[in-house]
Parts: structure tokens; sequence; C-alpha cells
């Protein structure tokens, strides 16, 4: 555990939209837990990636957030967890479901209508939305995640990646406080993955949700995050900014995929050039690269 | 080895997949077959086993017509590691997953079990022999899915997206393994969106854009063109998009490793101090 | 995966799709009685031909016909078992044929194909959407119309992992089409399994993605679409409820004069 990482971040409880402590969790029939006393606290307007090599818990997190577990999982839920303000395992899903949206890896099987606007409905059906309402609302959410000529089409006509701004549309129609995003890229391609991250990103800064995303591709994601959270079997091991934690030695050994950016800073930090800060993006990279260059060369 | 000679293919639905794709794999080639999804990339390796047969052109794989033989034949020679491992375990123990092929395909007991042995151990699965593939994680089903292929030591073998919900580690093994197969003379076909994967392997690349080939090279040249990667629809690696902002400073702009970009910069640094 | 191309349903816009799907069950059940009515052919005649605006109004020609084929064989069927069985238990050993022994079974054809015809038109015509909302607003229980959506959503996506399990094993060596009956079907089970295996993995993540989604937040749950009767609708309903009225009066006064056709015809040619 990075301690200096940790401490650094200073906490400000007030605006903590998520918090949790202590939590300790074991499937039904797990034999070890897949969360060990996770303790973290996430502020309001946030963009968090989430990530660490597979089986470490993230998804099992994510379930906690909106409260799949405990309630559809069931198993054994030690410590706090706070969402919204709501106490996770008091509240149900469906009360949670109004703050906290849920968007799944696989965007085939997370959409069951026949029409892309239907879809985006159904969370505003569930809960009783009048019609008109429910309609500027559906309307709103396909506009914002750039997919209003699609209405009409079928799902299963799209391309993953329209499919995963439909999911997106579906939980953002819900008017969430906080967007809890599992690995919405693994089945697209990189440019796919991009238009992704940049909803995301919109929905982050022009609407204030408190985005989480769970990632392993943090060469195109980093450039959105204020906030990275690396978990390894089951707990925290490093949270903290984005520069920090990847150039921490830890990310390294854990087997995070740094963003090649950092990892050329750290090759010429090795030799003894230093760059005036850590980059975490290409872009970074070559604006510190020039400064450095052409300062050496006047 | 393989060869693609102008080959179209429109699928029942009227999609027009390929139009018009040649293509020479030879002996102890890496490829690695890139683009967009919908580009093309895996309707074009389906013919390698004849799955697929070309509506117009031909395929051969070591001077045989794909259109004369079975998949089974072809099989034989050219083994295909689906992209998700689910859609082909079935067995109730991870030996009888990665014996199910050699016993299709005829060979003798004791010559099974050899080779059994063989790929389990290669990919490292001897704890797991005795498990049920379903119970293992997303990880080892990939991996028990490429023993069950690599088995029956076919001549070339084709991974379909192989890094498709893979973690950065087991990327990297995974990066070891076929760089590895490839040094022992397997021909070994890669299809893959994934730029900087291929960024770190350095094989021979071959783009595809709506089911043309773009063009045919090596990765240092394919992935810092500019010009080709945006017809593409793909992403430059990390270290090329670095490059491509300084190059006013006369840098060469065709690096994707990030040592060999250390290398670069120290140097232009030491020449000036 | 040509079998499953008719699940698909092709959105086409033509004043027969935008009908109340209730209002075209009206018609289709109108239809069934009266074909169930009569057993002579002349009605189930006119009942064929009346439908066919019906199908050109709605531009489904194509699928129509592909339909109508389907049908045959089972049509010829009953046209020879009606003519054989009434032939050997009920006319033996009346010589030759009688002309009505004919037209009877002419009439029991194509009164299968009347009910062929009507139900294809609906089928072609309403969207499993619209189709969907109308069962919900018939009162069905929300769970019975949700499952009957999803499954149509999913078939096609179920039909090409089928293909892709079938291309992964056949990848592997295995020839479907080798060895005798038994060993044919055991060739299946390395595809079914992964089949079935995926679909309890599906339903999985579906379930969670629905509770994720607030499901069973109110019992009072809303609908962004509704279904309003209109015009066309009406016209609809007063067509189907004229014709049954007609059929029925024919059927209860006018039964004995609905003149047989065969002699109809031979007389004419004579």
């Amino acid at each position: 555990m990075d301690d200096i990482l940790c401490e650094s971040r200073t906490v400000n409880k007030t605006l903590a939209i998520i918090n949790t402590s202590g939590l300790i969790y074991t499937y039904p029939g797990g034999r070890e837990p897949s969360l060990v006393d996770v303790s973290l606290t996430i502020e309001k307007g946030d963009y968090v990636i989430l990530t660490g090599p597979s089986g470490c818990g993230k998804t099992t997190l994510c379930r906690c957030l909106n409260g799949l577990i405990p309630h559809f999982y069931s198993g054994k839920l030690e410590g706090e967890i706070k969402v919204a303000s709501l106490t996770v395992s008091e509240h149900s899903i469906y009360e949670l479901a109004k703050h906290v949206g849920l968007v799944f890896q696989n965007p085939e099987n997370q959409l069951f209508a026949l029409s892309v606007e239907k879809d985006v409905a159904f969370g505003l059906e569930n809960l009783g939305v009048p019609r008109e309402d429910m309609r500027a609302r559906v309307d709103w959410a396909l506009q914002m995640t750039g997919i209003y000529d699609l209405r009409e089409r079928a799902p299963h006509e799209l391309s993953g990646g329209q499919q995963q701004r439909v999911a997106i549309a579906c939980v953002l129609a819900m008017k969430p406080d906080i967007m809890v995003l599992d690995e919405p890229t693994s089945f697209l391609d990189p440019l796919g993955a991009q238009k992704i991250f940049e909803v995301i990103g919109d929905l982050n800064k022009k609407l204030g949700i408190t985005v989480i995303l769970v990632e392993h591709r943090l060469d195109l994601a980093s450039k959105y995050a204020n906030h990275v959270i690396v978990m390894d079997e089951g707990k925290v091991v490093l949270d903290g900014k984005p520069l920090d934690v990847f150039d921490s030695e830890s990310a390294r050994l854990i087997g995070v995929g740094i963003p090649k950016a950092t990892r050329l800073y750290q090759a010429l930090r090795q030799s003894g050039v230093y760059l005036n800060r850590v980059p975490v993006n290409s872009q970074e990279a070559t604006l510190l690269l020039q400064e450095v260059l052409t300062r050496d060369r006047g | 080895m393989i060869e693609v000679k102008d080959v179209y293919f429109t699928y029942p639905n009227n999609v027009e997949a390929l139009k018009g794709v040649s293509l020479n794999i030879r002996k102890g080639d890496f490829v690695a077959i890139m683009g967009q999804n919908g580009a093309g990339k895996t309707t074009l390796v389906k013919h390698f086993n004849g799955l697929l047969k070309p509506t117009k052109g031909t395929v051969t794989v070591n001077g045989v017509d794909t259109r004369e033989e079975s998949v089974a034949k072809l099989s034989r020679g050219i083994g295909f590691v689906f992209q998700n491992p689910d859609n082909q375990l079935f067995c109730e123990t991870v030996e009888e997953e990665v014996a199910f092929a050699l016993r299709n395909f005829g060979f003798e007991d004791k010559i099974i079990q050899k080779r059994v042995e063989w790929a389990i151990n290669l990919l490292g699965l001897a704890k797991h022999r005795q498990s049920s593939p379903f119970m293992l994680s997303g990880g080892e089903r990939k991996r028990v899915a490429l023993a069950s292929v690599l088995a029956w030591n076919p001549d070339v073998v084709i991974l379909d997206e192989p890094t498709i919900g893979q973690d950065y580690q087991q990327k990297e093994k995974l990066r070891q393994f076929i760089v590895q197969l490839n040094a022992q003379g397997k021909t070994v076909v890669v299809v893959t969106h994934d730029v900087e994967f291929v960024a770190e392997c350095n094989p021979r690349v071959v783009l595809m854009a709506q089911g043309e080939i773009v063009v045919d090279g090596d990765a240092k040249h394919v992935l810092t063109n500019a010009k080709l990667v945006t017809e593409a629809s793909i992403v430059p690696p990390q270290i090329s998009q670095i490059f491509m902002g300084l190059t006013d400073l006369g840098l060469p702009f065709d690096i994707i490793d990030v040592y060999e970009a250390r290398d670069i910069l120290l140097d232009f640094l030491g020449g000036d101090l | 995966m040509s079998v499953f191309e008719g699940f698909r349903f092709r959105r086409v816009l033509s004043p027969i799709h935008q009908l109340d799907p209730r209002v075209k069950f009206l018609y289709v059940c109108a239809v069934f009685g009266i074909a169930v009515m009569f057993n002579q052919l002349l009605p189930l005649i006119l009942l064929f031909l009346i439908q066919l605006p019906f199908v050109l109004a709605a531009g489904v020609q194509k699928e129509w016909i592909r339909s109508m084929k389907g049908a045959s064989f089972l049509a010829l069927m009953i046209f020879l078992f009606n003519f054989l069985f009434t032939y050997f238990y009920r006319e033996y050993p009346i010589f030759p044929p009688s002309s009505s022994l004919l037209e009877y079974s002419l009439a029991m054809t194509l009164r299968f194909i009347v009910l062929v015809e009507s139900f294809s038109i609906f089928f072609l015509t309403t969207s499993p959407d619209r189709l969907g909302l109308a069962l919900e607003q018939s009162h069905v229980p929300y769970e019975f119309c949700f499952a009957f959506t999803t499954a149509v959503r999913f078939v096609p996506v179920l039909a090409e992992e089928a293909q892709t399990i079938m291309d992964a094993q056949k990848a592997r060596g295995l020839e479907l089409e080798r060895g005798n009956f038994i060993k044919r079907i055991r060739n299946y089970i390395p595809i079914l399994i992964p089949l079935i295996v995926s679909a309890i993995r599906r339903s999985l993540e579906l379930a969670e993605a629905m509770e994720s989604r607030a499901w069973g937040a109110t019992n009072k749950r809303t609908n962004l679409y509704v279904l309003k009767i209109e015009r066309g609708d009406y016209i609809l309903a007063v067509i189907s409820v004229g014709m049954l009225i007609l059929a029925v009066y024919i059927w209860l006064f006018m039964r004995e004069q609905i003149p047989s056709l065969i002699p109809l015809i031979t007389a004419q040619n004579v």
C-alpha cells in the first residue's frame, strides 16, 4: 500500500458522494472474500478510473455501488457503504437506480427492447414516469449520447459502439448522480472506444455526473480522469491522482497497463532526463518533450 | 503457404464483406490483420480454413483450393482460436477439452495422451487438468482454448481478437507466448484492433478497411503512417502519436517502441549538449 | 441463417402496418369464425379473395407468397386425406367419386389456406414491438409481454451464436455429417452445451441489467408508446363485424341455397 499516495489526497467529507469503510464481501458459496477491507471516498463530480488485474474485485465493487450486492447476489457483506447519502444495504436496487446508473461490459446483454427509444425508456417506465416527461427525458438522453437518429432502429442492427451508447443513454435517462461503467469498451475497436470515452467525458464535464470507469485501456481513458483507484486481490492498493498512481513503482509491479507516455517519462528519468511533469497521455508528453528539447537546444 | 487471390465474399444477407483481397502468407510469417470492427478481418481469416468459401476468386492452402477440401481436413494444418473461448468449451475436464480435436482427427490413444500432456504444460494448465473448464477464470479459459488447438500441432495458428477482455498482464503473457511460437517456426496470424499490442509484437501488418486491404507492410511503417491509419479508422500507438508532434524538431516519426524512443531522444539531447 | 430470417420483422410503412394489432386480431378472429362456419367451396373462395387487397396494400406480397408456399405441402396433405378418408369411409361403394366429394375436399383445403392467409397477414404486418404493446394494453401481465419481446429480440442473436459455435467446433475437426443416425445426434453435443451455457450466462446478465434499471419499482408501470384507435382501425373493425354478421345471416337462413360449384361449372360446359 502506498501510504503517501492515500494521505496526499485530502478528503472532504461534505462533498463525498460515495463512501465505503471496511467493506468485506464474500459471494454465496465463495471460500475467500472478493472484497477485503475496501475503504474509499469519491467526491461529487469526480471522474474515477478503477483498474487492476482480472479478478481483483473491480466488478464486485461496482455491484456494491448500486445494490446488486447484497440484494441480487446475497452473500455476506460487512462494513459500511453509503452512496448518494443512502446506505446501500437498507435501500432497494430500484431506489438506488435513481441515483446510480450501471453500464455493463457486454452491450448485447443489457438491451432488451426491439427499438432503441423503447430501451432507453425502460427504466422510466418501471419507475412509472408520466408519458410526457418520459418522452422529453428519452429524447434528451438520446441527444446527449449522440444517437437521436438511431432512436427507431433495433438494437441488434447497431454496431457495438452504438449499442454501448444506447446502454449509456438508458441509464442517463434516469438522471443519475453517479454513473458506473464496467469495462464498457472491452468489445469495441479503438475508435468506437474513443467515442464512448468522449461521451462519458461530456457527461462528467457538462452535467457534473460523477463517473466511475472500470478500464484496462489506460492509454485511451486516462486523459479524462482526475482520480485513479487500483485494486489487487480484493484490496485497494493505490488511490490518488492519475500521475501519482501511474508513476508509482507498485502500479508497474501489479501489472497495470501504464500509459506508454508515462513509461517513456520513466525511461527518460532513469537515464537522467527529467520532464517537468508526469505525462499521462500523448498530447501532454509531446508538449513536455518539446519544452525540454527546445530548452536544451537554446 | 496460404495464397488469397482476388477474393470477393458476400454474406447471404447481401453484405459485401470482402472486395477483391489478395494476400500471400509464407511459412514462418507473423502477420497481424488489423482494422476497425466490420472491416472484414474475421471474414478473411475464416477463408483460410474453409469455414467460408470465396464468392469469387480463390484461396489455396499448400496448393490446394479450399473449395475442394472439408473444413476438418484443412483444420489439420490450420488451427483457428476463436475470440470467445465460451463458444467452444463443452467438456467436463480440461484434459478432455484438449483431447477433443485429437480424437476428431483420429490420432491414436497413446499419441493423444502425449499431446494433451504437452499442450497442457505448454500453457501452464497442469494444476487445472481435472477442473471443469467452466469453473476457470476468463484468462484461463482462453488458455484452455489455445491449448486445445495447439495440441494437434498445426502449421499455422490463427488467433481472432486474442486480447479482447484480457488485462495488461494477460496480454503481456500472451504476447510473449505468441512471439515464442513464431520463433519456433510456426506461422502465426493474429486478427486484432489492439494497436499497442501490435506495436509491442512488431509483426507484418495487413491493414484492412471496408473489405479491402489498405496496406501490407511492417508494423513500424504501417502504424506510423498517419494517412493510412486514418483511412483504416484506427488510432496510432501512443509513442508514435508523441513523435508525430515532434517532427518539426527534426526527429523521425516512425517510432513505436518506448526504449527506441528513449534512445532517440537521448541521442538528440546528447548531440546538442 | 435463412431459417431465422422469417422471424425478423421488416419495418415497412403501410396503412395496414399502422393498424392497431388488437383490431387486426379481431379481423383474424372474424375470418377464422367464418371459415369454420362454412364447408362449401363458394364462400371460402370469396373469403380467400377478400383478403388479397390487404396483402397488396401492405406491400408484403413476396413474404406472403413465401408463407403460402410453405403451407402448400400441408394443404396438399389435407386435400388427400380428406378425399381418401371420406371416399373410403362414407361413399364406399359408390363409384366413381362424386363431384361433391371433390368439392368437399377442396373446401376443406381452402379453409386451411384461408386460415394461414389471415394469420400470415397478421404476423407479416404487425411488428413484435406493437404486438407486445397490444398485449400490454390488453391487460396481459407485463412479465409475459416482456418475455415475449425479449424472446423475439434474442432469436437472431442466438442464431448467430449457434453459427459461431458450429464454426469453432468445425475448426476443431468436428464433422457434423459423419456417422450413423445416433452418432450424428451426438455430434451436436459440442454445439448444444456451449449454446446452453451461454444462454444461461446471458440471462443472468440480462437480469442484472433489468434490476439496475429499476425493474419492479412500481405496480403502475407507464409506457412510452400508447396505441390509439384511429379511423382506419374503426373501418377495419366495422368490416370485420359486418362480414361476421353477414356470414351468420347466410349461415342461418340461406345455408341450403349456396350453390355447389362443380356441377355449376360442368353444367355450363355442357
